[in-house]
């Protein structure tokens, strides 16, 4: 019962991030660019939350942060979900010989940090949108590819998929039929955590003048904008954080009650 | 013992050659031509070849592998395509501030989150076992960068009570004020580290509450102190063991960040001046170093949890 109130929570919280997400595609209080405003105004009738030292609106900068963290939390799962559970995949089938190079190889690259690999990515490719969401995409397609190959490794030593096996079942039906029935639970909850990792990545590397430029920029670098002006305006240096926490929080909590729903044995327990 | 110390130390050896091969593809294979970083706008064909030829990447790969790996036998990372200066010692005198700025939040944040952790676990159906899991929810979720805005909102701001970036220029030679500035940036990485570190100190310390040969001490007797300090801690502490091996190379990586937010002189900020200005003998260096760190402390943890649980030595299974 507990349990269900986490979950309705993170469905809550994630439901209020996503929604000022989509209005945000439709409707914002001031254009994106508009630095018509006075400096650093206080919160007012005209610019609800007041604005930053340019002038420029920050309900609206909020708005449109919280759809660029959307969209790369989504981004970047989508692209560390196909690669990483393709190559999980393939390993979890792979003769010893590949699989143990693939997962030595595996560990190497968990050992670089998200962020550090990210830095790379965009260092060379140069600061955008998409950059963020490949340079994450592909950090994180590490960490997901080494779960699904455990997680593959394990449905396949189990005795149906002999049997299957011996009764002529081919490969592709195997994987259709009997390996990714069993792992998805596993790993929607993974990918959900890992939702939350890429937004937390993201904030970083905006924060370090890594992310997508101005004006369309996200929560990260509004906190950088926002740190040397923190004593006269404060809520510019509180919002976004505010918000970022709400989202990360909300997909965590998600991803728990995920995990209870997906998996019966858990019901009932802490 | 003896065996097992040799394999895990020729594994360890074996695995930074290999992170050092693909640390040195990776970089190459990205697009981007570092000899941009010698040139300005508008540069001849010729300027480019000849800049290319200065750094050496006009010599084909294995070429540039070959003096990258007999560089680092000999512990010189080469001179900086940017400034010409050794990247060796560079990195030498960031690692005062950055190698200072781990451990201590580290330290920091273990002699915070096993108590917690422990007491968390001990009493986790009071409103003590639910404000614990609650702060440690919230703590994962906090970008360590805002929490460090934050403190410096109030403490350096605000309070006056410390200073909010930078560091001495003559480094540890005026001891109290590099002491005092980096008191702010070891709270930040510290609380985040332990947000994390107590949910894992809670629940193993859950398991072990929860195993029979606990409860069979308390039945012959053993007081609870005694029980857990014979049968509990040791178990508890192998899964804490290696999860602090991984912590503690995340946040000597993660030190990038924080070191931007408090204007650090460390090998975070030489890091990103490197990727800015595709400056390769930099961010090789730099890389290199950090992942000899991270492949260390997971040698050392490896080798701690050995010496915790006799069970696990003899092989190199887990």
């Amino acid at each position: 019962m507990r349990r269900r109130v986490f979950l309705i929570a993170g469905i809550v919280l994630v439901a209020l991030v996503v929604g000022i997400a989509l209005v945000s595609l439709f409707w914002t209080p001031f254009p994106a660019a508009d630095t018509t405003g006075g400096r650093l105004e206080g919160p007012g009738a005209h610019h609800l939350l007041g604005t930053d030292k340019l002038g420029r609106d920050l309900l609206t900068r909020l708005m449109i942060g919280a759809r660029i963290a959307v969209a790369v939390g989504l981004g970047a799962v989508a692209l560390g979900a196909v690669v990483g559970g393709v190559a999980g995949l393939l390993a979890g089938f792979a003769n010893r010989w590949l699989d143990d190079t693939l997962a030595a190889l595996l560990d190497i690259l968990i050992a670089f940090p998200t962020l550090l690999l990210a830095m790379l990515v965009v260092a060379a490719r140069g600061a955008s949108l998409g950059s963020a969401i490949v340079a994450i995409g592909l950090a994180m397609s590490a960490i997901v590819a080494r779960l699904t190959r455990v997680l593959v490794k394990r449905v396949l030593a189990m005795d149906y998929v002999t049997l299957a096996r011996t009764s002529g079942v081919s490969w592709p039906r195997i994987v259709t039929a009997h390996v990714l029935p069993n792992i998805w639970p596993t790993m929607a909850v993974n990918l959900a955590l890992q939702f939350g990792l890429a937004v937390l990545a993201e904030a970083s590397l905006s924060y370090l003048g890594l992310g997508p430029p101005p004006p369309n920029a996200s929560w990260g670098r509004l906190l950088q904008e926002a740190q040397s002006t923190v004593l006269t305006a404060p809520i510019g240096a509180i919002a976004p954080g505010v918000l970022l926490v709400v989202l990360v929080v909300g997909v965590n909590l998600l991803a728990d009650g995920l995990r209870d729903v997906a998996d019966p044995t858990r019901r009932g327990h802490r | 013992m003896t065996r097992y110390l040799v394999r895990r130390a020729a594994l360890l050896v074996g695995t930074l050659l290999l992170a050092s091969v693909v640390l040195f593809l990776i970089l190459r294979l990205l697009p981007g031509d570092p000899a941009n970083a010698l040139l300005s706008v508008g540069a001849t064909p010729d300027q480019v070849a000849a800049a290319r030829h200065q750094i050496g990447t006009d010599r084909p790969l294995p070429a540039q592998f070959g003096h990258w790996l007999s560089q680092l036998a000999t512990l010189h990372f080469g001179d900086s395509f940017v400034s010409s200066l050794p990247v060796g010692p560079e990195i030498v005198s960031r690692l005062s501030v950055t190698v200072p700025l781990t451990l201590s939040a580290f330290v920091l944040a273990v002699v915070v989150a096993v108590p917690v952790g422990f007491l968390a676990a001990h009493r986790a159906h009071t409103w003590y076992g639910a404000l614990a899991g609650l702060v440690s929810q919230l703590g994962i979720a906090v970008p360590a960068f805002w929490l460090g805005l934050l403190l410096v909102w109030v403490f350096a701001l605000n309070l006056r009570v410390l200073p909010a970036g930078g560091f001495p220029p003559d480094g540890w030679s005026s001891f109290p004020d590099a002491f005092r500035a980096l008191v702010l940036p070891v709270v930040t990485v510290a609380l985040v580290m332990a947000a994390s570190l107590i949910r894992y100190v809670r629940s193993a310390t859950l398991d072990v509450l929860g195993s029979d040969h606990l409860r069979t001490a308390r039945a012959l007797g053993s007081s609870f102190a005694g029980a857990m300090w014979r049968h509990g801690v040791r178990n508890a502490a192998v899964p804490v063991v290696s999860v602090l091996g991984i912590e503690l190379a995340t946040t000597f990586l993660g030190a990038v960040v924080i070191e931007s937010v408090f204007a650090l002189p460390g090998l975070g900020s030489m890091l990103v001046r490197g990727i800015a200005q595709h400056d390769y003998p930099v961010i090789q260096g730099v890389l290199f170093v950090s992942t000899f760190a991270v492949l260390v402390v997971g040698f050392l943890a490896d080798v701690a949890q050995r010496f915790i649980d006799p069970r696990l030595r003899g092989g190199l299974v887990r």
